[in-house]
């Protein structure tokens, strides 16, 4: 069992860093194990933002294993040369822990050869890459990760998040959700389910050449999307071809600079309440998300089974 | 107490080759003697007067607050009480066993008023998944939309909902009556065994899959039938059974039930033998 929520403010911002913590705290009786923030923030547009880690959180109830400070930061520095070799200009640099750091980059190559570049140094991941997005996740519930960040100021306008109870793989940051879209700038994805045929996709999607950093079948959801999108479908319409392609019981969110969308199994077997107005859509696992952030009697739904939605900023 | 042993008249089920088996021990003794009713104790029931009336707050509450501050007031005696700011908290409502006239002015979580045993409850929002789940008697008025599961595995009394619901309504319903005004999801009426269902609206995919028994009424489209689920003859009794059914429900009312679609379980996945327990034992 897992929770996730998302919400999108359409023609305006607001405090999406403090709505979202709200919500996935209201949830975090769903899975305490992690919680990650997919935070589509006010920025100028011009420069990427990469948020990676060059290490694991080692705390209590963590699968990784113990490593030293100075790893990461040889970590970092290898990171750093690379960098420097694929003509990325670090304009400015944040190591907010020891193994979690946030660069502005100005880059306008290929995002594919720039990641694997990246990835390609022992630990090293990227967790989002985009002018827009920020992924942040950690181990620990939303209030926890959220303090630890800093992210309750963060202003935006539309963000997903996720709380997680690990059953298919370990107490780590890699398995923790949302998963960037690899290779497409700001794409994320949250997911509460499980996926069956998770190794057959994933078999076929790397010999396409796309990128897997877990063995979370969530991961499936954002590379095979990916996928999709790279060979010219619109984010919808890959969204159909999922319920699909995809095997077993899911509800996922999945977000783009400028979108917020939904999709449920032909089963409807995982939870959804879904808020609409005219300026904002909320929605997450259980209504108690949404009464977070709006308190007073709504107008709320389960969209029904095999339904996509897409909305845009 | 029911003389099973000597009972003649035999059920269509028993014709069939099932419960042949005499009931018997200490068990069936204790618990179906009305001779003895008035000796047994029901728990967590009390004398309450419908006019005696009461408003509480649950905002700052959580669930257990809430439902033993229910509990104290029936205790009380008061008989009609109205909950104020459930703001969509989990398992308010559950486990009454007693009349009670329930006013929730807001939304329910999930499994609200679960397992209890004739309050009339009117929830002047909507509900999460698994509404009323295992609901023994008594009546739900939901006056919005609800989740998925809505009245998993009720046995008795009518559950009613004037929006539209999710999947796998009415699933394992072994007895009462569920009315939905709008549409419904996939998988209603999964695996029920007894009991009604009516949906105004349009349904979703596999309608009455691997349903043993009990009866859908749908007004609106259907997406798919179930495994061994199939449409029957709507007659006159089903009609007028529908339209007092609507009445009373306060939905529908108008409602052309003519043109409904009644949808029955085709039997053809019934599985069972003619063996009594001892021979089986025999023939393994």
């Amino acid at each position: 069992m897992c929770g996730i929520a998302g919400l999108i403010h359409r023609g305006n911002t607001s405090n999406v860093g403090f709505e979202l913590q709200g919500m996935l705290q209201a949830l975090k009786h769903r899975g305490e194990d992690s919680t990650g923030y997919a935070l589509y923030g006010k920025t100028d547009g011009e420069n990427f933002i990469m948020r990676f880690k060059v290490g694991e959180n080692v705390a209590e109830g963590s699968s990784s294993v113990k490593e030293d400070v100075s790893v990461y930061d040889e970590r970092k520095k290898i990171v750093d040369s690379y960098l420097s070799e694929l003509g990325a200009k670090v304009i400015k640099e944040d190591r907010i822990l020891p193994y979690s750091l946030r660069y502005e980059i100005q880059y306008d190559k290929d995002l594919m050869e720039f990641s694997q570049k990246i990835e390609s140094v022992e630990g090293v991941e990227i967790l989002s890459m985009g002018k827009s997005l920020e992924v942040i996740k950690d181990l620990g519930n939303a209030e926890v990760v959220c303090n630890r960040y800093n992210l309750d100021k963060v202003v935006g306008t539309h963000a997903i998040g996720h709380a997680r109870m690990a059953t298919e793989s370990g107490v780590d940051i890699k398995s923790a959700h949302p998963f960037w879209g690899y290779p497409f700038s700001d794409v994320s994805v949250v997911h509460n389910g499980q996926l069956t045929n998770y190794w057959n996709n994933r078999r076929v999607l790397e010999n396409k050449g796309m990128r897997f950093m877990s063995e979370c079948d969530s991961e499936l959801i954002a590379v095979y999307l990916a996928e999709k999108m790279r060979n010219g479908a619109t984010l919808e319409e890959g969204m159909k071809e999922s319920l699909v392609g995809l095997d077993g019981v899911f509800t996922y969110f999945v977000a783009t600079k400028d979108s917020l969308g939904m999709a449920k199994d032909t089963m409807a077997a995982k939870p959804l309440v879904l808020f609409e107005s005219d300026d904002l859509v909320a929605m997450g696992s259980e209504e108690i998300a949404i009464r977070s952030i709006l308190p007073q009697e709504i107008e709320t739904y389960d969209p029904f089974d095999g339904e996509v939605k897409v909305w845009q900023i | 107490m029911a003389n099973l042993k000597t009972s003649e008249k035999k059920s269509k089920a028993q014709s069939m080759g099932l419960h042949t088996e005499v009931l018997t021990g200490k068990t069936q003794q204790k618990f179906f003697n009305p001779d003895e009713a008035e000796n047994f104790y029901y728990f967590g029931t009390y004398d309450v007067d419908f006019n005696k009336r009461t408003e509480i707050d649950v905002k700052n509450m959580d669930c257990r607050e809430a439902n033993k501050k229910i509990d104290e007031l029936m205790k009380d005696g008061y008989g009609t009480i109205v909950i104020k700011n459930p703001q969509g908290k989990h398992s308010l409502g559950v486990g009454i066993l007693n009349k009670l006239n329930l006013i929730f002015e807001g939304s329910l979580g999930y499994f609200g008023c679960g397992s209890m045993d004739g309050p009339i409850v009117r929830i002047n929002g909507r509900v999460g998944w698994s509404c009323a789940e295992n609901m023994m008697a008594g009546k739900v008025v939901i006056e919005k939309n609800a989740g998925s599961c809505f009245g998993a595995a009720i046995r008795g009394g009518d559950l009613i909902c004037k929006g539209s619901v999710g999947a796998r309504t009415g699933i394992d319903q072994k007895g009462g009556t569920i009315i939905i005004g709008g549409d419904a999801g996939a998988f209603t009426g999964f695996m029920m065994q007894r009991g009604r269902i009516i949906i105004l609206g349009d349904v979703g995919i596999n309608l009455g899959d691997s349903m043993y028994d009990g009866t859908i009424f749908v007004g609106g489209k259907i997406g798919s039938f179930g495994s061994d689920a199939v449409e029957a003859e709507l007659t006159d009794s089903d009609q007028d059974w529908l339209k007092r059914k609507l009445k009373v429900a306060e939905i529908g009312e108008n409602f052309d039930v003519s043109k409904m679609t009644k949808v029955v379980a085709g039997k053809k996945l019934w599985n069972y033998d003619a063996l009594e327990p001892t021979e089986k034992k025999g023939a393994i």
